[in-house]
């Protein structure tokens, strides 16, 4: 058993847990906050993404235990109803959904995506490596192609985005 | 996922020497954790080396880069001056995974990472690869990904990443500290094995050895570029990838400097292609004469026999691309 402290969206935790726990099982089973999806459970879905220490990642590809100090912020911490992040309220203005299962793994991702855009960090699909000036819909696919959508909703999960991040499409 | 020990490394030699004792490193670990959700692999114990101080870029005496071996592919793809100056390997970093995965995938662990081949992720299946004397059912089997290039009898698999692509034309040197204490530097196109009689040795790390950084060369002359082909247009891994250091002296190939991936269990490199452009002017005929010599020794293995026309393909299109007139270094 490893003891590791989590500071989950503000608030901080002790979690006793076996080392093969992944970040994901301690959100999901050890704390409580459902929020965050178990897709495919192998980094290739990102409906587990969660932001930590201000960096989107799987959380099913690491373990709790290497997060000892760590901040994270999960989709329960970017908003609540009657008080939606700008992302949740523009996911919900543009159907940006329909079974919703893959949501509040694309709504955390796209919250750092936006941040990381913002830092003038270039895409594959960026024709100056010094960045940007605005994302495109071709800029904003690339860097959410790890938030897989089985519902196909990509079009509006694309157009969510951009209204947030102020992009051209 | 089989239970193991974990433990912290407080230093690198606490790390180093837990290796040594048969301990396995886990930085980013997005490979190694998926491997061990699978069972490909199934170490006793884990020594966490995150909290090293390895995680800074910084400029060398003659110019080049350090680049520690935890940082990230992200903050490496995105450092000012790797934009500026290898902007090759900024573009080949890009090309890899997805966002998620690059802000924890680190550049040691990158280059450690292992063949995504169907059969060494199949535990019912025979695999040199994973267990040595079981057999390659890739041979007979699905091979889509599989090599042209430097394979054996016993292992067709594929390095399947982007960044020691880009690496290898890039003279980059791997910067490795053993259990001893002892640091040596280790060119990157030497890093990585063939597979011959012993797939199961991805490259030429010994039990210890820690990679501490990776060290870029003074600014390098030429026009760089990094082509990528894969089955989807983002987040896939390469079906053939080519990354490329042409410097043209009036309208002749004064340098080039030309790795594959997707090809071989290794970042590939022919100096003899290499040797074969320099001094000449680019024409198609030069640039076919390249790609037979480049695949002279090519093998398909069925459902891969398309990759030997797809790789043609691109190195005429990135030698054409980079020596047109106009191209800007």
């Amino acid at each position: 058993m490893e003891t590791t402290e989590l500071t989950v969206n503000g608030k901080r935790h002790e979690l006793e847990a076996d080392s093969r726990v992944t970040l994901l099982d301690a959100l999901r089973n050890h704390l409580g906050l459902t929020g965050t999806k178990k897709g495919c459970d192998h980094g290739q879905c990102g409906a587990c993404t969660v932001i930590v220490e201000g960096r989107r990642i799987n959380s099913c590809l690491t373990l709790a235990c290497m997060h000892d100090g760590d901040e994270i912020t999960t989709i329960e911490g970017l908003g609540e109803p009657g008080n939606l992040s700008d992302l949740q309220a523009a996911f919900v203005a543009h159907d940006g959904f329909q079974c919703g299962y893959c949501t509040p793994g694309q709504i955390c991702s796209a919250t750092a995506m936006i941040e990381e855009a913002k830092a003038g960090w270039p895409s594959f699909v960026s024709d100056d490596l010094a960045g940007p000036d605005a994302l495109s819909d071709e800029e904003i696919s690339e860097r959410m192609s790890g938030n897989l959508c089985r519902c196909a909703a990509y079009p509006n999960i694309v157009n969510a985005i951009r209204q947030v991040a102020g992009g051209k499409s | 996922m089989k239970p193991f020990s974990y433990a912290r490394a407080n230093d690198r030699a606490d790390a180093t020497s837990q290796a040594a004792d048969d301990a396995t490193f886990i930085a980013g670990g997005t490979n190694l954790l998926d491997l061990m959700k699978l069972e490909v692999m199934a170490p006793d114990r884990l020594v966490d080396i995150n909290r090293l101080d390895l995680d800074a870029i910084s400029e060398t005496e003659d110019g080049g880069l350090r680049i520690g071996a935890l940082v990230s592919n992200s903050d490496c793809a995105a450092h000012v001056r790797v934009r500026q100056v290898y902007p090759v390997l900024s573009r080949a970093i890009l090309a890899g995974a997805s966002g998620q995965l690059r802000n924890k995938a680190t550049t040691g662990g990158n280059l450690c990472q292992r063949t995504r081949c169907y059969y060494f992720y199949d535990t019912a299946m025979p695999c040199n690869k994973r267990e040595p004397g079981s057999g390659c059912q890739a041979l007979q089997g699905f091979n889509r990904i599989h090599a042209i290039l430097g394979a054996s009898d016993a292992c067709i698999a594929t390095y399947p990443g982007d960044m020691a692509v880009a690496m290898t034309a890039l003279d980059v040197a791997v910067e490795i500290e053993s259990a001893a204490g002892e640091v040596r530097l280790v060119p990157v196109r030497d890093f990585h094995r063939l597979p011959g009689d012993h797939p199961e040795k991805d490259n030429i790390l010994e039990a210890g050895d820690l990679i501490t950084a990776v060290i870029l060369p003074p600014p390098v002359k030429g026009r760089q570029i990094y082509r990528k082909v894969r089955d989807r247009a983002s987040y896939a891994f390469a079906l053939c990838s080519m990354a490329a250091v042409v410097e043209m002296d009036g309208d002749r190939i004064a340098s080039a400097a030309l790795a594959f991936g997707g090809l071989a269990h290794k970042p590939w490199r022919d100096e003899a292609v290499e040797a074969l452009l320099v001094g000449e002017k680019p024409n198609a005929a030069l640039f076919g004469r390249a790609a037979d010599q480049l695949l002279a020794e090519a093998r398909g293995y069925g459902s891969n026999d398309f990759k030997i026309a797809l790789t043609r393909r691109v190195l005429i299109a990135v030698l054409t691309e980079a020596t047109q007139e106009g191209a800007a270094a």
